[in-house]
């Protein structure tokens, strides 16, 4: 079951700095109607091996940030500023062609939908080979073994005859499967995953969830999973990065954040969705409104339009400045953004453990 | 939300609703055969795409059953076969007392009027030429009905009823956002007082904050106007929070139905263990081991559907009887009240962790000796 390894393993960057270290990242895209700042000064850190899960709803920015990474906004409108360094190398400044070496080899990704992320006009090894192919000077018979391999690997059954099947005669678990197959072709450092499980049924998420966990643990690549569902985080991510209209409001380990969140609007993530041995008696808890608009995003705190403490903090002081990230007390990198105080929340914990 | 205010002519019901004797829908062998045909000027029939085969359900006044199972196990089919938006091919739908089966469309529409259906997708289900006024009213025009107010200030309480702006009357779907629309439907729903609302993934399409605004919504209305509800979902946890009966779908038919407290903590057939097992929980601490069932491949073909049990190929108990002989649906041993299973070999009723994990996938059985390090 084991793979050979790519003839030129990752380099292992220097203990100090971290594999991928991304610094105040933003993407603004001029439209007629303004400037739509989808990524609003974004930081986080992944280490080989770990697993970040990037939390939100639509357009808080997570899938614009994970293009950013891919350097898919080369050659777009999109204004991408910041840092992306990548054992080292700033990914933000990399010109295209040097990109293009990097994209699917050290760095990849899985899409949120299958079938519309594979070519129709393909037979999925053909794909999986190509993906090889363009980063390995091997021959077209080699490049079909190893999809043909991958596509074992990953749990296809008669994978030499599925090879030569067309994208619309898998199934959606198995085009999954299939996407899995060839973003791992080349052993990437870094799998980006969007919304790997979304458009897919329980029983395959959770096939395809403890897949990713496998295949991270024998390839020791760093993984991104960009998802809405706290459950998924919390089943295989080791940090846990919580955004919204584009800004980070909360970051730290899935412990942390998950057992004692820091933001209203985490608190409100977790109590709006059921859960599965929750009280069935007890209403549910929505976030008020909707998401904001990116082009006139809320002053202050972007939140604080929906939020339901704003009125615990005296003067106005939601509306009227931006919460900085702050460290909590008790963990060593657990940040939250907001104005609220230690004193204050403990004191809503308390009436809401009373209720 | 909570500004949800009474319905003009509708009595209240009480919260808990009327007595669970008399059924308000009564559904048997209900079946549904998509027929396959191949030739260009003479067609005949090469086979049959058996969604919905054989399934019986009932639901009383006021209460809610939740279809739950993953796509192509034939739950939306049910729902359309329930408001006669697909003719059954076999079996019965009977409601309010009355057999629907097969009533000619002309006399539907007196039916539709207590049995109305609510869609998953709130960007389709919309006509974007109309204004939000004309779809709410549409119903209670092709019905006849003139509310003493008018159809305008009624379609107007009905948008104040879902939490909407009575004022946003004539604007076009395009101006509202996901969860808007999902109430817009909502209100096109309410427009006829149904007794029974068919809701096929109402919040599914929608973001997690929003969902559960819909959800207190749909909870709200039913309370206040002692509305029957079919909810067809795949989330197992919203399924939970709404539905008092809950029955498992897979490839067609009912596998387990049971009242949520019982499928949800003692559940019998393997399928509803391996589904339980699947969902992930935002529990970090994984306080509780639960129990971890991986089945292999996806739902089987309903064209040509495995022999005796359906979920035979993918189980893991799975001896010659399944082969055999399809298991009945019925109250098997050690079952309380009303929790029916279609299994010959049915599981512990529990959903405690057990001694080693079910791991069928092959691309995950290299693991499987390990219990799994993170749950």
């Amino acid at each position: 079951m084991s793979l050979q390894t790519s003839p030129h393993p990752a380099q292992v960057a220097p203990a100090s700095a971290p594999f991928l270290d991304v610094r105040d990242l933003r993407v603004h895209f001029p439209t007629e109607d303004g400037i739509v700042k989808s990524v609003d000064g974004v930081s986080f850190t992944l280490e080989k091996g770990s697993t970040l899960g990037i939390v939100g709803e639509s357009g808080s920015g997570k899938s614009v940030t994970s293009l950013a990474l891919l350097g898919l906004h080369k050659g777009t409108r999109a204004q991408v500023s910041g840092e992306i360094r990548l054992e080292g190398r700033d990914l933000v400044a990399l010109p295209e062609h040097d990109m293009r070496a990097l994209r699917g080899r050290t760095v990849s990704m899985i899409f949120q939908d299958p079938l519309s992320a594979l070519h129709p006009y393909f037979t999925v090894g053909a794909q999986i080979a190509e993906a090889y192919q363009v980063h390995h000077r091997v021959s077209k018979k080699e490049a079909r073994d190893r999809a043909v391999e991958m596509l074992k690997r990953v749990g296809i059954p008669q994978p030499d005859r599925r090879a030569k099947d067309y994208p619309h005669q898998f199934s959606g678990g198995m085009r999954q499967r299939a996407m899995i197959a060839m973003s791992l072709v080349c052993d990437p450092a870094l799998l980006i995953a969007d919304e790997p499980t979304t458009a897919l049924d329980v029983t395959v998420q959770a096939q395809i969830l403890d897949l990713i966990r496998d295949l991270q643990e024998e390839f020791g690549s760093a993984v991104i999973l960009i998802t809405h569902d706290l459950g998924v985080v919390a089943d295989i991510a080791d940090d846990i990065l919580v955004m919204y209209g584009g800004r980070r409001i909360e970051y730290g380990s899935v412990r942390d954040v998950l057992t004692r969140p820091e933001h209203p609007y985490t608190w409100g993530l977790l109590e709006s969705m059921p859960h599965i041995g929750g009280d069935v008696e007890r209403r549910l808890n929505p976030i008020a409104g909707s998401p904001p608009s990116l082009i006139d995003l809320p002053s202050g705190c972007a939140f604080h339009p929906r939020c339901t403490f704003k009125g615990w903090v005296p003067h106005g002081l939601c509306a009227a400045e931006r919460p900085e990230l702050l460290a909590v007390a008790g963990t060593d990198r657990h940040i939250a953004a907001c104005h609220l105080t230690a004193e204050t929340k403990r004191e809503i914990r308390g009436r809401r453990a009373a209720q | 939300m909570s500004s949800t205010q009474h319905l003009p002519g509708q009595t209240a019901v009480p919260a808990d609703g009327p007595s669970a004797g008399e059924n308000l829908l009564e559904v048997r062998g209900l079946t549904k055969h998509f027929p396959i045909r191949q030739g260009i000027v003479f067609q005949r029939q090469v086979g049959a795409v058996r969604a919905v085969d054989g399934v019986d359900f009932t639901v009383g006044a006021g209460r809610s059953l939740g279809l739950v199972g993953e796509s192509g196990c034939g739950k939306s089919t049910t729902g359309r076969l329930v408001t006669r938006l697909l003719e059954p091919t076999a079996g019965s739908v009977l409601f309010d007392g009355e057999d629907i089966t097969h009533t000619p469309e002309a006399r539907m529409k007196e039916a539709r009027r207590n049995l109305q259906m609510i869609f998953q997708d709130p960007y389709s289900s919309l006509n974007p030429r109309h204004t939000v006024g004309t779809i709410v009213e549409t119903p209670m025009r092709l019905n006849g009905i003139n509310p003493p107010q008018g159809h305008k200030k009624r379609a107007q309480e009905l948008l104040e009823t879902v939490g909407l702006n009575p004022e946003h009357y004539n604007r076009y779907p395009n101006e509202f956002s996901g969860g808007q629309r999902q109430r817009i439907g909502i209100a096109r729903a309410l427009a006829l007082r149904p007794k029974l609302i068919v809701a096929d993934e109402p919040v599914s399409a929608l973001d997690v904050s929003i969902q559960a605004q819909i959800v207190n919504l749909l909870q709200d209305l039913q309370r206040e106007f002692g509305i029957a509800f079919v909810f067809i979902a795949h989330d197992l946890a919203v399924v939970r929070h709404f539905c008092e009966r809950v029955a498992v779908m897979y490839l067609g038919k009912v596998v387990e139905v049971a009242d949520r407290q019982t499928l949800y903590t003692r559940p019998r057939h393997p399928y509803t263990h391996a589904l339980l097992s699947a969902v992930p929980e935002p529990d970090p601490d994984g306080t509780r081991r639960r129990e971890r069932i991986r089945l292999a491949g996806d739902v089987p073909s309903p064209v040509d559907p495995p022999s005796g049990c359906r979920f035979r190929p993918r189980c893991w108990k799975a001896q010659a009887k399944c082969a055999a002989e399809e298991p009945p649906l019925v109250r098997i041993s050690g079952n309380p009240d009303g929790h029916l299973t279609a299994c010959h070999f049915p599981e512990e009723p529990s959903v405690e962790a057990r001694a080693q994990d079910i791991v069928l996938d092959p691309a995950l059985s290299g693991s499987a000796e390990s219990p799994a390090s993170s749950s």
